[in-house]
């Protein structure tokens, strides 16, 4: 007996969705076994990392602070790579977006008007869409792959942050920490409530509906997904793959910067030396588990939400779990949905040992 | 067992398969002799994909030597049963033999290990990488492109199929990509060769000089499973055919015996539509101009255009004939718009000059286009019928695109509903299919009809009937003469020249990039095209990028005008 890998006749119909949730499976699974490695209760484990973080209403809101960035961020990238434009840089174009959108209330502290927020906000997109019409830049003149300029700008976003906070943009009241001024309430994005949950989870709810609708109705949507698909073909068609690139660049970036600058006008209030725990690069994990769709992307930033909740918790609640945890079921997860994802195209079939005997040897013939 | 073994073969039906297979490695004579030693035998093959059976009980039986035909129009299953014989696919039912014993072969590395190769229409190859490096993928042992240039030059001499394998497989035509398949095969010393639709990409000459390689490899011992919709040709070259319809065997015959009406008969049911339009009279309005086209080479081998001139009249059809690879998919995409060029006036479409204009204004000025490869160019095969209706018509037809950008999903569905029924489109009852689930011809008779319904005033197209079986390519041809009967003007690229004597008001010729003069379809005949084809009418010198060997050219012209002469 021997399990063999065969391609389907056609595509699978029900394994796109199918995968996502055999992906999850399997990261449990493994993860499960992780902890009782480290001598843990696996179960009781997965019951701290995953279950409890939606059993209270403060977690549930502190999912939804994580779930909005990785969200804004995730149906950028998933158009992005459904355009086969492979940007996964998104975490400097967020750096960008929250160092452009700070640039006014450190630099002009003073200045009390409720023009101050709208504008911040609009300098994020602008910083993070910046920081993506490099790569994309590069890519129309000189042919540049993306992949490696998009991710390379990231470090030099972070290091960009890293000296602002120290040097010029420093809080001069801060006893020599490495962080800017406190935002002043103009400043800083309406909270729901009187929680942490702020107008960026809104923003994000908006931003998926709308490009659930482009994707699925428009001409633009319908151009962006024959271009990944059939480059030649959308040639044919009459659409230009530079403006393709150059739109989900900037529609990418442009979110990144807005997730950004939510950011540190939201639940961090000021810039510091970190201000994500690496959204950007999770967020190419959302996308994929939300299978290139905005509104899959909505569910699969929720399930990444938790990781990270869980990650915090499990740090505090289980012995000897580091906080590298949450990276570890990441990067598991993302795994494991590329290889089940094979399954749309292929299936996997027992052959039996009864008719090996009439399959002939290599070079027999 | 098969449907019809009351036919010649039914003194063969209960084969008597022999551990060691026969060493005369003739063709076989006529059927009905002493029980043949069957290299391959399918029995009772049959094989479903949803509530749609591809293949219904079917049996075929192959000699060492022999080359023997599969005929049938496109759908009828074809490509079913030798996906199963290369372990593409595998059978519901039934069984294979080969050299009598019963094998499964559950992969194609499994069939290349028994001795099967195979010669797919729609080619495997990495653009990226060169001949040799493309081969070197498939062969087992050593990655040695050294040695293995060595022996393809061998063989691609020994079997007269020219092939520089340090070439890049991106900048090589069409023809030479499929030597480049059939060497593959051939390095592998494979007993059964199956073929699939191969001349649909080749000159007359071309197709000879397969002919030639194929019998010297029957003459060897090796089978030839000969997959076509030409008739003629296999008529002239297979010995047997077994003639497949609706996924069942509805003839196994002596392919020689036969003629090809005879054929197509079995193959479609009933009689083919012949062609009919006569000569047009063209009106006076030019629709399509070129004016001294002068195009830089896209690549290292690429086929820079040289001051190419032409002018199509309303109500005519313009053929231009020439070999694979010569500058007609450069011509294209500049008539098209895909790429622009320097000078606006050396195009003209429907009497206004667009060079600099994209392919969307080109269309709006009434101008409709067909490019030669169908999947992935004139249409995405995962996107839906309605989708690719979409990709041409949403710069043209404003009602496909609403204020805002929003799609009229509907309207589109409903022109691809109409463009299906028209043209005779058959998907297995589904009424929005993904184009890749579409067959060749019925692919290609969509993607036709989804531009003549838009009734353009000038119609571009590359290779019309490119793998296309009989009844669709009559349907086609007929199609676009009736379009310039009612007054609009066809330029038809194509390399059948069949075809073009069979549509074409007048023709000329394009090699190494440079076009002949237009000449009245009645003045030539195919030795003259065959001349042109060789580049009689080139004034550049012949170092220039795209040599092609001409002495061999004309030479193979010359003997393939003799050959139509002895058998008009």
């Amino acid at each position: 007996m021997r399990l063999i890998l065969e391609k389907r006749p056609e595509r699978s119909r029900w394994m796109p969705f199918l995968s996502p949730l055999l992906a999850i499976g399997l990261t449990l699974v493994v993860g499960g076994i992780l902890f009782a490695a480290r001598g843990l209760d696996p179960l009781h484990a997965l019951y701290v990392y995953f279950v409890e973080p939606v059993t209270t209403w403060w977690s549930i809101e502190e999912l939804i602070v994580k779930t909005a960035p990785l969200v804004l961020i995730g149906v950028g990238l998933a158009i992005c790579f459904k355009a086969n434009i492979w940007n996964i840089g998104a975490e400097g174009q967020l750096t960008a977006g929250a160092i452009a959108g700070a640039a006014i209330p450190i630099l002009l502290p003073g200045w009390e008007s409720p023009m101050v927020l709208p504008l911040m906000i609009l300098c994020g997109i602008a910083g993070g869409i910046a920081w993506a019409a490099i790569p994309a830049f590069f890519r129309h003149r000189f042919g540049a792959s993306e992949i490696l300029t998009s991710l390379m700008l990231v470090y030099v976003a972070l290091y960009l942050l890293d000296w602002l906070v120290r040097g010029p943009w420093r809080d001069p009241h801060g006893y020599n920490f490495p962080h800017s001024v406190s935002f002043e309430s103009w400043q800083l994005l309406p909270t729901l409530g009187d929680g942490r949950v702020h107008a960026g989870a809104l923003i994000a709810l908006l931003v998926v509906f709308t490009l659930f609708i482009m994707m699925s109705k428009t001409l633009k949507g319908f151009e962006i997904r024959i271009s990944g698909e059939a480059p030649k073909a959308s040639g044919f068609g009459g659409f230009s793959r530079p403006r393709t690139l150059w739109f989900c660049f900037i529609l990418a970036g442009g979110l990144a910067g807005l997730a950004g600058i939510c950011e540190v006008a939201g639940p961090i209030g000021q810039l510091q030396p970190s201000i994500s725990p690496g959204y950007g690069f999770t967020a190419i994990i959302v996308a994929f588990l939300g299978r290139l769709n905005p509104v899959g992307v909505l569910l699969a930033g929720i399930a990444l939400g938790i990781s990270y909740l869980g990650g915090e918790a499990a740090q505090i609640e289980l012995t000897g779990v580091s906080d590298k945890t949450a990276r570890v079921f990441q990067g598991m997860l993302l795994f494991f949905i590329l290889a089940c994802d094979t399954l749309i195209l292929y299936r996997l079939r027992w052959i039996g040992t009864g008719l090996a005997t009439t399959t002939p040897k290599r070079g027999q013939a | 067992m098969i449907s019809d073994d009351s036919d010649s073969q039914a003194s063969n039906s209960t084969p008597k398969p022999s551990p060691e297979p026969g060493l005369e490695s003739a063709p076989p004579a006529a059927d009905g002799e002493a029980p043949p030693d069957y290299l391959l035998e399918a029995n009772g093959i049959t094989k479903t994909f949803g509530d749609f059976t591809a293949n219904d009980d079917v049996s075929l039986r192959l000699r060492k030597g022999e080359i023997h035909a599969l005929l049938g129009e496109n759908g009828a299953g074809k490509s079913t049963l030798v996906k199963i014989i290369y372990g593409s696919l595998q059978p519901d039912a039934g069984s294979l033999h080969w050299r009598g014993k019963q094998v499964r072969v559950p992969s194609p590395a499994v069939a290349r290990d028994l001795g099967i190769g195979m010669v797919f229409q729609h080619f495997s190859l990495f653009d990226a990488l060169t001949v040799v490096e493309n081969i070197a993928l498939v062969m087992t042992g050593r990655f040695d492109p050294e040695s293995l240039s060595g022996r393809i030059e061998q063989v691609s001499a020994q079997y007269g199929l020219s092939l520089d394998p340090f070439a890049r497989v991106a900048d090589l035509s069409v023809g030479e990509r499929q030597r480049i398949e059939i060497v593959r095969c051939l390095l592998q010393s494979p007993s059964l060769l199956i073929m699939d639709e191969p001349t649909s990409v080749l000159t007359p000459q071309e197709a000879d000089r397969l002919f030639i390689t194929l019998r010297q490899l029957a003459a060897g011992g090796c089978a030839v499973l000969y997959i076509s919709h030409r008739l003629e040709e296999v008529k002239a070259l297979c010995h047997r055919a077994t003639v497949l319809r609706h996924g069942q065997v509805v003839a196994q015959v002596d392919a020689r015996r036969e003629t090809a009406a005879s054929l197509a008969r079995l193959m479609v049911g009933s009689d083919v539509h012949r062609i009919t339009g006569g000569t047009g009279s063209p009106l006076e309005e030019t629709m399509i101009a070129v004016r001294d086209l002068d195009l830089p080479a896209n690549g290292p081998f690429g086929i820079s255009l040289h001051r190419i001139s032409l002018a199509v009249r309303a109500g005519e059809v313009v053929a231009i004939a020439g070999v694979a690879g010569n500058g007609q998919s450069e011509l294209f995409e500049a008539l098209s718009g895909e790429r622009l060029v320097k000078h606006n006036e050396a195009i003209a479409l429907a009497g206004t000059d667009c060079g600099i204009d994209g392919i969307s204004a080109r269309r709006r000025l009434g101008a409709a286009f067909v490019p030669e490869e169908r999947l992935g160019h004139s249409a995405a095969p995962t996107f839906t019928l309605a989708e690719n209706m979409l990709l041409t018509r949403h710069g043209c037809d404003s009602e496909m695109v609403a204020r805002g950008g929003f799609v009229d999903q509907r309207y589109a569905q409903r022109i691809s509903e109409r463009v299906m029924q028209r043209f005779d489109v058959r998907s297995g009852g589904h009424l929005n299919p993904p184009a890749g689930a579409l067959s060749g011809g019925n692919l290609q008779k969509f993607v036709i009809g989804r531009e003549l319904d838009r009734q353009p005033k000038a119609i571009v197209i590359n290779q019309p009937t490119w793998g296309v079986d009989a009844g669709a390519a009559a349907l086609i041809r007929q199609a676009l003469i009736d379009m310039a009967r009612a007054g609009a003007a066809v330029l038809a690229i194509s390399q059948d020249l069949d075809e073009i004597f069979a549509i074409a008001d007048k023709v000329a010729v394009i090699s190494r990039g440079e076009l002949s003069a237009l000449l009245p379809i009645g003045d030539v005949d195919r030795e003259r095209i065959g001349l042109l084809m060789a580049g009689e009418h080139e004034t550049r010198p012949f170092d220039a990028p795209g040599t092609i060997d001409k002495t061999n050219d004309v030479n193979d012209m010359k003997k393939g005008s003799e050959r139509d002469a002895a058998h008009p």
